[in-house]
């Protein structure tokens, strides 16, 4: 086996090999998100709670100011919609690092991390696949959305796709980057508190960056450094047609560089992976 | 087959000329003026370019604002000159001036746009205006504070609303006399006949409401009420109104609600609340119909609406507290 393995790796693997890898990845995330239909309802509930609750009571806080890329006023929920569909994937990118714990504790990561193919091949799948089940959750959000009153134009749901799944890429290899380090699942809560809480809150998510500036100038560098900041930006950017250049730079930067560090990381023979016996991949 | 195809054909020859003609005329341009009530200006908008290409130095307060049927010169009422000025669009220059009154608000024209009729707010009269002579040619008393007016589709009955008396005076326009007054809710601001002439709408800013008066029998027969969660009754205060064509729609501005309502013409219930600039005050429909331009007094800008798509486009900032806008014929 080892021996074929190896011979394998000097040809190299042919296209379809590497189809045959991609499509049993996402084929595994997609029937796992299927199976769990909680996960999808949950996933929906938590941007709803705020669309229709918090964005009520703060309704008065915005129309004072024409921010790009909208051309007139908006209601309070219409501008927190882009930052909603970022936490979705913020969410769904940590999941898949909590899934990515919990293969690893039952050992199932071994059985993935064994395949021939490259590791960062696999682990690219994996966050491709991750990524897709994002898309779905976040299209089922705009849908209900629209009945909200949140309608974008038409042509911006299809102009939002590429910037949704850059951005889904960069959450979801940072969640891989962070899950490499997480031990047991136990450890996740802190995940919550220390990851995605601050990033959350300290973004152009829930209030323009303007306002922040006003009331923290300090808070407003925070803001400027925190790469959500970017990835909300650039999908409420595209969501409008438009593309915020800035936001993109940063973004495919970040991601780049979160997955190179999640590569690094997930590699057995160096780096943060060489842990104890939970650690399944060693 | 052959049957099948001219039937096709049949179907697909209108549709492709339509598209044909739909791509082949380009949209109509038209020119927006706005009335700057602070910044003593007027601002020129282009509805092509959604942008203001000049802005033209008038008197003091610029409010009622009015094209003139030929559609080559802007009346301006200065209400602080005593003075109504007439610019031509050609040139973008004050060229005339008529004889308005002491501080005339808004007026309205007849459908030959012959006679010009003047609310003078402090005077609590109607000045008649020849606007070919340049000549004043009567006066009629009316309530305290004189604001809103409007003329019948057949030019028989003049509408005037008075801000004080709460009233709306129905004025026969051959003997220019008032012949009837209707109690309205508090401070009506404006007027508005359906096209079909069947009913008069009247806009409260105190009250928050829009009256609807049958016009024959000089009577209130309906009134329009508006909430928006969030937001307390006293901020919700009706102004600007604009009918559509065919009489189906209503839009009324709501002053410091920065919101535009959305009212069936004929239920007379609001179907949709626009979120506009700050102070929302008068509105102007393109000729089209196509859109509706708000001016927002505290915002200083001019909201566009999308008439059939129910949405706002577009803000566009003019001059300080922009208060009336009359758009090209």
């Amino acid at each position: 086996m080892s021996a074929t393995t190896l011979g394998q790796a000097r040809r190299g693997f042919s296209l379809a090999e590497y189809t045959t890898c991609l499509t049993g990845i996402v084929w595994r995330e997609a029937l796992r998100f299927l199976h769990q239909r909680e996960r999808f309802v949950a996933a929906l509930v938590r941007p709803l709670v705020w669309l229709f609750i918090f964005a009520a009571g703060f309704r008065q806080v915005l129309g004072v100011s024409i921010i790009p890329p909208y051309e007139t006023y908006v209601l309070y929920e219409v501008f927190i919609a882009p930052g909603l569909m970022a936490m979705i994937q913020m969410f769904n990118g940590m999941q898949s690092s909590l899934s990515m714990v919990y293969d690893r504790e039952m050992g199932n990561m071994r059985t993935l991390l064994v395949s021939p193919l490259p590791r960062w091949y696999l682990l690219f799948c994996k966050l491709l696949a991750g990524t897709a089940v994002s898309l779905l959750q976040v299209y089922a959000f705009l849908l209900i959305a629209w009945f909200w009153d949140i309608t974008p134009p038409t042509i911006g749901y299809l102009t939002v796709l590429p910037a949704l799944i850059l951005s889904g890429l960069m959450l979801g290899s940072l969640g891989m980057l962070i899950s490499s380090g997480i031990k047991q699942l136990e450890n996740f809560a802190g995940v919550m508190n220390f990851v995605i809480f601050p990033m959350f809150f300290a973004s152009s998510a829930l209030y323009p960056l303007w306002r922040v500036q006003e009331g923290s100038p300090m808070l407003y560098y925070v803001c400027q450094f925190n790469p959500f900041t970017h990835a909300v930006e650039l999908i409420r950017f595209a969501l409008y047609g438009q593309v915020n250049w800035t936001s993109l730079i940063v973004v495919s930067g970040c991601t780049t560089a979160f997955m190179i560090g999640a590569i690094y990381a997930y590699d057995p023979s160096r780096g943060l992976a060489r842990r104890g016996p939970a650690g399944g991949e060693t | 087959m052959t049957a099948e195809k001219s039937q096709m054909r049949r179907y697909w020859l209108p549709f492709l000329s339509v598209l044909c003609f739909a791509a082949a005329s380009p949209a109509h341009a038209y020119i927006a003026y706005i009335s700057n009530e602070k910044g003593n200006t007027v601002s020129v908008i282009d509805t092509d370019k959604w942008a203001v290409t000049a802005t033209i130095k008038v008197g003091q307060r610029p409010r009622g604002i009015e094209f003139t049927r030929d559609g080559k010169f802007v009346m301006v009422a200065v209400g602080d000159d005593d003075t109504i000025q007439v610019i031509d669009t050609k040139t973008q220059q004050i060229v005339d001036t008529l004889p308005s009154g002491p501080d005339p608000e808004l007026f309205t024209q007849d459908a030959a746009g012959k006679t010009l009729y003047v609310a003078n707010e402090n005077d609590n009269t109607v000045t008649v205006i020849d606007i070919q002579k340049r000549t004043r040619i009567g006066s009629i008393q009316v309530g305290v504070e004189p604001e809103g007016m409007a003329i019948s589709p057949d030019g028989k009955i003049l509408i005037n609303t008075s801000e004080t008396t709460n009233m709306a005076h129905f004025i026969d326009t051959s003997k220019r006399e008032v012949v009837a007054s209707v109690l309205v809710d508090p401070r009506p601001r404006f007027a508005e006949f359906k096209h079909d002439g069947s009913e008069l709408w009247v806009s409260s800013e105190i009250g928050g409401t829009v009256s609807i008066i049958d016009p024959v029998k000089h009577v209130v027969t309906g009134k329009v009420t508006f909430s928006i969660p969030g937001l307390r009754s006293e901020a919700i205060q009706a102004v600007g109104l604009g009918i559509t064509k065919d009489d189906r729609t209503v839009f009324v501005a709501l002053g410091p609600a920065n919101r535009v309502a959305i009212v069936d013409g004929k239920t007379h219930e609001v179907k949709k609340y626009l979120l506009v600039g700050q102070r929302v005050w008068h509105m102007a429909f393109t000729p089209d119909e196509k859109y509706l331009l708000t001016t927002n007094g505290i915002s200083n800008d001019v909201s566009v609406i999308d008439v059939a798509a129910q949405k706002v486009i577009k803000t566009i900032q003019v001059g300080e507290l922009p208060w009336g806008v009359t758009i090209s014929p």
